[in-house]
Order: C-alpha cells, then sequence, then structure tokens
C-alpha cells in the first residue's frame, strides 16, 4: 500500500488535477523529491533549500510534521500525507 | 486633489515575488503574505518634517506612506492620539520616562483599529468595491460598521452567533448587515473565504489585508513624531495576529530610512495573555515555529490561537533585542485598575495585558529604568466592561444624612 497524498487545490495544475495521488518514500524530504520525479514542479512550490516553505503545512496521519519531525518526519506505506497552504480558509488569525 | 501615489508593487514577505496593486493578499507561488511596497527614493523627496506638521492632526499625514492613491475617504479624525507622559506610572515602578500612546480615544470606535479600517475602506473604494465586510467579534467589527456607513458603503459584519449581547449592540448600533453564523470562529472564517472569493466584496482582512495593516503604522509614526522625532527606547505592544508589532517596527525603519528619525535602536516587546501566549512562547524559547493554541483568557481581543504574522513578530523581537512577557487574568485586571488609577486611562483588556507585560519587563530588568519607555494602549476600557465588574467594589449606599457620611468617611481614611 503506498502512501497517499492529498494536493490541494491551488497545486492541482501540477498533478493533473488530480486531488489525491500517490508515491514511496520513507520521510517527508523523500517524498518530496518523490513528488518532483512524477510531477515536476512540485519540489520549489513546497519546499525552498531543503526545507519546507513557511507557508505549507504536511500532516502526516493528521500530525504537522513541524510538531514531529519536520523535514525527517518518518512516513511509511500505508500513511496519509495531506499538503495544505497556510491559507487555507477557517483561519482565526484574520481579527 | 488627486495625490500622486507612492506605492509600487505588492510583495510576498518570504519569496520576494512581485504583484500588481489588486485586491489579493497570498503569494500564488508560495502562499506567503502580500506587502505592499513603495517608492522611498520618491518619498524622501516630498516628504519633510515640516510637511507632516503642517498637516490636519490625523492619521494621514503621514500618507505617502500609507497605500492609498487619492484622498481618503474616511479617517479624517482618526489617529494622532495622545501620547501621554505617564508621570505616576513611572513613579510607581522607578522608571525615569514612562509614554502611553492611548488609542483607547481613538476616533470613531476607541480602538487602534479605526487606523486600519480607515485605509481599508478607502482602498476599497479605490478597487472600485461598493461592499466592505469582515469577520470580527469586537473593535474590528465596530470601526467597519461605523466606517462604512459613514463613507456610503454596503456592509457585511460576520460573527459567531453565540457573541455577547453587550458586543453586538457595538456593532448593530451602526446598522450594517450583521451575518450571525452558527459556528465557532475558525468557522465564521472559512466561510468569510469562501464569500471572498465568490462576490466581489472587499473583506478588510482578507483580501484587503495588505493594504489595511499599513494603517497600522501611523501609530508607530506618531508616536516617533510626538517623542520629537525621535524612535523610543523601548516599546511594548499587544499581539494579537502580531501585526501591529510588525508594522510599528516598520514605521520606525521607514522614518530612519527618510531620514525623518535618528538611527533606530528600539527594542520591541510583545505582551499577550498567558491563556493565548503562541508568540511569547516562541520568543521565551527563542523558536522559530509558532505552537497554536486553544485562547482561554478574559482578553478576547487578543484570543489568536493560530496568528498569522506570528513568526514575524517573534522575529521583531528578536531582532530588536526585545523579549515578551505573558500575563493572567488577574494579573490582566490588575493591570487594568492600575493604569486607571495612577493615569486616569480605561483600558480594555489588551491594555491592561500591555500594561502588566511592561511592569514584568521592567522588573526583570529587561526593559532599562533609565530608559524611555513607550506602551501601546489599544482600545478603550467601556468595551471589555465584563472583565472588571466583578472586581470592582460598589460600595454599600448611605441614608441622607450628613451623620452617616460622616461614619463613612471614618470607614473610609
Amino acid at each position: 500500500m503506498a502512501i497517499k497524498v492529498r494536493i490541494p487545490t491551488p497545486l492541482q495544475k501540477l498533478t493533473n488535477g488530480q486531488s489525491e495521488v500517490e508515491c514511496s518514500a520513507t520521510n517527508v524530504l523523500e517524498l518530496v523529491d518523490a513528488l518532483e520525479k512524477d510531477y515536476p514542479g512540485m519540489k520549489e512550490r513546497l519546499s525552498d533549500g531543503g526545507k519546507i516553505r513557511r507557508f505549507i503545512n504536511i500532516y502526516v496521519n493528521e500530525e504537522d510534521i513541524r510538531f514531529a519531525n519536520k523535514e525527517e518526519t518518518a512516513i511509511k506505506d500505508g500513511d496519509n500525507v495531506s499538503i495544505v497552504p497556510a491559507i487555507a480558509g477557517g483561519r482565526e488569525q484574520y481579527l | 486633489m488627486i495625490m500622486k501615489t507612492y506605492v509600487k508593487s505588492l510583495r510576498c514577505v518570504e519569496c520576494g515575488r512581485e504583484y500588481k496593486i489588486e485586491p489579493i493578499y497570498v503569494c500564488e507561488f508560495c502562499f506567503g503574505p502580500l506587502e505592499v511596497t513603495y517608492d522611498y527614493e520618491r518619498i524622501k523627496l516630498d516628504m519633510t518634517r515640516q510637511k507632516i506638521e503642517s498637516r490636519p492632526h490625523n492619521m494621514w499625514r503621514y500618507r505617502e506612506l500609507l497605500p492609498i492613491d487619492g484622498d481618503p475617504v474616511t479617517g479624517f479624525d482618526t489617529g494622532y492620539t495622545p501620547l501621554m507622559r505617564a508621570r505616576n506610572l513611572a513613579r510607581a515602578w522607578g522608571v525615569r520616562e514612562i509614554y502611553l500612546k492611548d488609542d483607547s480615544v481613538n476616533h470613531p470606535t476607541l480602538s487602534f483599529k479605526d487606523r486600519v479600517v480607515a485605509v481599508a475602506v478607502t482602498k476599497a473604494k479605490e478597487f472600485g468595491f461598493d461592499t466592505v465586510a469582515c469577520a470580527s467579534t469586537g473593535n474590528l467589527a465596530n470601526s467597519v460598521a461605523a466606517q462604512s456607513a459613514r463613507a456610503g458603503m454596503k456592509r457585511f459584519i460576520f460573527t459567531p452567533a453565540d457573541l455577547e449581547l453587550s458586543k453586538t449592540i457595538n456593532s448593530l448600533v451602526y446598522h450594517p448587515n450583521l451575518v450571525m453564523v452558527d459556528g465557532n470562529y475558525d468557522e465564521v472564517n472559512r466561510l468569510c473565504s469562501e464569500v471572498a472569493n465568490k462576490y466581489h466584496w472587499a473583506f478588510v482582512n482578507i483580501n484587503i489585508r495588505p493594504f489595511y495593516g499599513e494603517g497600522s503604522k501611523s501609530l508607530g509614526f506618531e508616536v516617533a513624531e510626538q517623542l520629537g522625532w525621535k524612535t523610543p527606547h523601548n516599546i511594548v505592544v499587544p499581539n494579537a495576529s502580531g501585526s501591529l508589532m510588525t508594522k510599528i517596527w516598520k514605521s520606525f525603519k521607514e522614518l530612519e530610512k527618510l531620514g525623518l528619525v535618528p538611527p533606530v535602536k528600539t527594542r520591541v516587546f510583545a505582551a499577550q495573555a498567558t491563556g493565548c501566549n503562541p508568540i511569547v512562547t516562541a520568543i521565551k524559547e527563542d523558536s522559530d515555529v509558532i505552537k497554536p493554541v486553544k485562547p482561554r483568557t478574559i482578553a478576547k481581543s487578543l484570543a489568536i490561537g493560530n496568528p498569522a504574522d506570528g513568526y514575524y513578530a517573534a522575529r521583531v523581537t528578536k531582532d530588536t533585542g526585545g523579549y515578551g512577557e505573558d500575563s493572567t487574568d488577574q494579573e490582566i485586571v490588575d493591570a487594568m485598575k492600575l493604569l486607571a488609577e495612577t493615569e486616569g486611562v480605561f483600558a480594555e483588556t489588551a491594555g491592561g495585558v500591555t500594561v502588566s507585560a511592561a511592569k514584568k519587563l521592567v522588573e526583570s530588568g529587561r526593559i532599562s529604568k533609565d530608559e524611555t519607555l513607550v506602551i501601546c494602549i489599544t482600545g478603550n476600557g467601556l468595551k471589555t466592561t465584563e472583565a472588571i465588574v466583578d472586581h470592582l467594589l460598589r460600595p454599600a449606599p448611605i441614608r441622607p444624612n450628613i451623620e452617616a457620611f460622616e461614619e463613612l468617611l471614618k470607614k473610609l481614611q
């Protein structure tokens, strides 16, 4: 069972309109490289100099990688990964 | 009279990509926030101290540094609030010089939000919007309701349905379209993002946000001008989203760039409530990641658990040699009372948060007692009376005769 990755609307033009794709990787950085291989252009949208961009949230099985192991956060087959731009609706910070 | 504009572009704070001036707020490439950029070279030629000083006493005296093209449509009496010398508070704390920047009397709705809304409403009109909107429970809603009414624009205020009656009244009186949403604040905001996308409305803190945010700079400009064209050694600012503090810092740096103040050495300090302190926590832990929290504090105007500008706010304190402090509900109330008793200023809970933080920072030595300290008071206490009502003792009535009074007087002395 591969890893399921949810792709946010603004990035779906890079994945031929798909909102969910599959790939293999053992950690977040590897996942970014794997996505780049299948969908060129993804890497520079998600990361900069080996670090995930500040306004991109990545969740591995609902956990924000910032509070796990960041780019080194482990991923295994069957895990669910979500990529969510930080501005995606419902931001209580708009006060 | 059409004023030439000094605004250059919108630029992503994270990746630097530039965009034309439009009602957009997010970088298409990296999803970072967009910020207004200016042609400082041209501004330097046109903006002198004398010119500023000759203008009316309102926020628009710094108009070259505010992101509008033509004349403002609102905010004609907004800003230029008092910078009060707080001698009693200073004496109580053993500090040489304390000033209060008193936005609790800002016009028209008694909070610093009148500044950002004045810019937002003006810019919305410039963009051709006929409807202004926001999601807010407090100061922002009041200001949008009032200023858009005066500017003759259609207006929609979105709030959670369980908002206290007193807060609802403070906006309802201006006759906006009030949309009460059966949901929590997160859900209200999510709805507003969708509405903003679908309808051509100016949501002041969503699609107009980069312009709106710039209005806060006027507070910083005024502090510098009112101190005699200098920036203070120390300034303490309450943090909700973190935006105000970053903009005050920006304002000082812009004045420095234009040669209007000497080199800026200000230390900037963040104030939050202990019940909602994600920015102060990041500062104290020297972390560049903001951990969202669930707010639980009487300081509702600062109750943002996931602050949009949190990272940048924490950076400002770090870069300037500042710090941050947070306070419990009791400390907040005590500070509100201290401010009122020493300086005659009735601040809302955010003001208590800021005064309490300043007290702690002075006591811990982070703020030197020999330096100038400015404390930002961002809203009026009449807006948050529920926070203080149980902490004030109402005296028992006396009979209407002088003997009864004199007996009371003996007890009071």
